[in-house]
């Protein structure tokens, strides 16, 4: 098998190649995803690959055109929607949670929405508090939807191909600070599980739950701690609904210490969720009290060294580690 | 309130490293008490208290080298109240809730009121897992182990956030020996060195400082043997006393007599030792000697005083002295005779005053009655601070000694 080290950004375009070459009932919809190669440049080249009946540009407005792609999947179509920003997601919020969440429940089952929406989320580019945010734990709020948020390359292109074969809807959380980081993949695309957390890490003394784009500084601060004798295990969530609540416990049971790095706000946040799953199913194995390590609850700033202050950043994860071992 | 302090466990001791401590502010102690563990060049020491009273807080952390005559620790004596009862019937209604979230609870304040000088002249004192509340800080898991271990987790001292007791706590203190020989081990190396400099610095200074003068005497120990062989022959062979009992027990009844051998020379002037309480130089396996001190000897019945002496050199081996056995003794008694050697000249063990050493018991031509006749024959000798004492009175407690060895009845007299 040959590796490859690639972008994140490229690894995301083999995803699409591989979902548009391999099911005709595939297009992918959205602002500027055609002709201008997709904002962040994901989809570049697709559009003379595959023609402009299966790259769609689209206006902008969230609501049409995410409403299109469930109609289209509700008339056997698999669509992927492409929003820039999980900002501007909210402007499809009642599409995404009025219809596609709840069609098949609302239906008795005889309808379904096998609908992907693809988004970018996070900070750490300064783009300022309108296109920075981390609200997938809000749509992980959501029954109806499967929230995934592929860390690694083998992830961003396997999980995409796996979305497609999932009759529900599913949103794809794609970190901004991710698209240009290199990695490798190994041969094909292919469809990569969405049911369970990965240990990226293996680490007796402190799990670092986290995912998306904080499992790169979570990894890097486990490095750190290595240094300092500390050995942090870092999980990886993977898909934020729903929760692999059995690979959570396992690492619990093993370390008895959690640090839970979240990029999203600390309240009501999927930080929180974790912790009270925790408390609930693991009580009994923790040897300290549950930490998070969040943003700090401003909109994200736009200026450099602020918008740093507000993100987590590796010492911060180093630090909660420290402290929580006292 | 008074200042429990680093113990001086030996002349030349400067400092020594808290290795644990086995009491919690809070906790009331008794007088004689083991609060705490220092590792000193000695070896790991168990430290007692000589206060009863209430522990205010706790000084030193575990792993500080402390020097001698630091506070470790603050007591309230019987009967006096705390700092900090007095400050919260004056603050009544401002005392800081109970914090409600884990991590803000550092801020919690320590449990006596803060006064001023207090504040300027002490380090922070951790929190302790039994302090901020009623209710123990332990963490789920060490709980469910202690459970799980059938441990009281009230006993167990808390490392983890906030003082709170973790799992590793709880597993700790259900093998507090293995533990403790593991880190010794480690240490051994170095303890041994140690030991070593410490025995080197001890002996140059008193063979610096102390003019010694030497006696000797050589006596017949049939009637001490025909009495222990009498002794024993009633007794299973565990309840069996050994002749170093004797020989222990003839040295304190005989300091009875000669109390000016009982004691210390320091800033010059002999200061008399409180109580019999000759130390038993024990050579330990790997090398090094110490020479704890056997309370009380002067007051022990026969059997007593065996099962006193064999705790002492268990105790001993297992580097499990006790700071009052190694502070106590005002005079040394050294026996070399295991090792085959007919007489020993000892070496006054600084700031004491004397050294009794015997050598080993072996048969020899004795006259008795005008006949010459085998008996099993023993040398004592007195290595004795000229500075103290002459070779008269000297003479005086060898003669002794002696006596009460040639005359086994008298040890214990009914």
């Amino acid at each position: 098998m040959t590796t490859q080290t690639i972008a994140y950004r490229e690894a995301l375009r083999q995803g699409l190649r591989a979902a548009l070459a391999g099911d005709e009932r595939v297009f992918l919809m959205g602002e500027d995803v055609g002709r201008y190669g997709g904002t962040y440049a994901v989809s570049h080249g697709l559009l003379e690959e595959f023609g402009e009946a299966r790259i769609r540009d689209t206006p902008l407005s969230e609501s049409t055109f995410t409403g299109a792609g469930i109609g289209a999947a509700l008339n056997g179509m698999r669509p992927i929607v492409e929003i820039m920003t999980v900002n501007f997601s909210l402007l499809a919020l009642d599409q995404i949670i009025n219809n596609a969440a709840t069609l098949r429940h609302m239906s008795g089952g005889q309808l379904s929405v096998p609908l992907v929406i693809r988004m970018t989320t996070g900070g750490g580019r300064q783009l300022a508090a309108q296109h920075s945010h981390s609200l997938e734990g809000w749509y992980a709020h959501i029954p109806g939807l499967r929230i995934v948020a592929p860390a690694t390359h083998e992830d961003a292109r396997g999980m995409l191909l796996a979305a497609l074969e999932d009759p529900d809807p599913v949103l794809i959380f794609e970190h901004a600070l991710l698209l240009g980081a290199e990695g490798t993949v190994e041969g094909e695309p292919h469809p990569m599980e969405l049911d369970h957390a990965a240990i990226r890490r293996e680490g007796r003394q402190v799990s670092l739950i986290t995912y998306g784009g904080m499992l790169h500084k979570s990894l890097a601060a486990a490095e750190q701690l290595a240094k300092a004798g500390i050995d942090a295990e870092v999980l990886d969530l993977r898909t934020l609904r729903p929760l692999d609540d059995a690979a959570i416990m396992a690492s619990v049971a093993k370390t008895h210490r959690v640090v839970v790095v979240d990029e999203g706000w600390r309240s009501g946040s999927l930080s929180a969720e974790i912790i009270t799953r925790i408390n609930e199913q693991a009580f009994f194995e923790l040897d300290a009290p549950p930490v998070r390590v969040c943003s700090q609850e401003v909109p994200v700033p736009y200026a450099r060294h602020l918008e740093d202050a507000a993100i987590p950043q590796v010492e911060d994860i180093v630090a909660a580690v420290h402290r929580l071992l006292g | 309130m008074s200042e429990f302090r680093m113990p001086s466990l030996g002349a030349d001791m400067e400092s020594g490293t808290l290795v644990e401590w086995n009491i919690r502010p809070g906790e009331r102690v008794e007088r004689g008490q083991i609060v705490c563990v220092v590792e000193t060049q000695k070896g790991a020491i168990d430290v007692e208290i000589w206060e009863t009273g209430t522990v205010e807080r706790l000084v030193a952390e575990e792993g500080q080298k402390v020097p001698v005559g630091e506070v470790l620790a603050v007591i309230i004596a019987e009967g006096e109240r705390a700092e900090g009862e007095k400050a919260e019937g004056e603050a009544a209604g401002r005392e800081t809730p109970a914090e409600p979230s884990i991590p803000e609870a550092s801020r919690t304040p320590s449990p006596h009121a803060p006064s001023p000088r207090a504040l300027d002249v002490s380090p922070p004192v951790p929190p302790h897992a039994a302090a901020t509340s009623g209710r123990l800080r332990i963490s789920p898991a060490a709980r469910k182990r202690a459970a799980e271990l059938g441990l009281d987790p009230a006993d167990v001292r808390g490392s983890g956030v906030d003082g709170s007791i973790t799992l590793e706590d709880v597993e700790r203190a259900a093998r507090p020996a293995e533990g403790r020989q593991a880190a010794l081990s480690e240490r051994a190396a170095d303890a041994h060195a140690a030991m070593r400099q410490a025995i080197a610095t001890a002996m140059a200074r008193s063979k610096r400082e102390i003019p010694h003068y030497y006696l000797g005497n050589t006596l017949c120990v049939e009637p001490a043997l025909a009495w222990l062989e009498a002794h024993n022959a009633e007794r299973p062979v565990a309840e069996r006393l050994i002749f170093p009992v004797l020989q222990l027990r003839a040295v304190a009844l005989a300091l009875e007599a000669v109390p000016a051998l009982n004691g210390w020379f320091v800033d010059d002037a002999f200061q008399p030792a409180e109580g019999v309480h000759p130390g038993v130089a024990i050579a330990l396996r790997g090398g090094g000697l110490v020479a704890p001190a056997l309370h009380d000897a002067d007051r022990l019945a026969p059997d007593a005083m065996m099962a006193a002496l064999r705790d002492l050199l268990t105790r001993a081996r297992q580097d499990r002295l006790r700071s009052s056995e190694l502070t106590t003794a005002g005079l040394t008694v050294t026996n070399l005779g295991d090792l085959g050697v007919e007489s020993v000249q000892g070496v006054i063990y600084p700031p004491q005053v004397a050294l009794v050493g015997f050598g080993r018991i072996s048969e020899r031509p004795w006259v008795r009655d005008g006949q010459v006749v085998a008996a099993r024959c023993l040398h004592a000798s007195l290595a004795a601070d000229h500075r103290v004492t002459d070779g008269a009175l000297g003479a005086r407690f060898l003669t002794r000694l002696t006596d009460l060895l040639t005359e086994p009845e008298r040890l214990w007299p009914t």
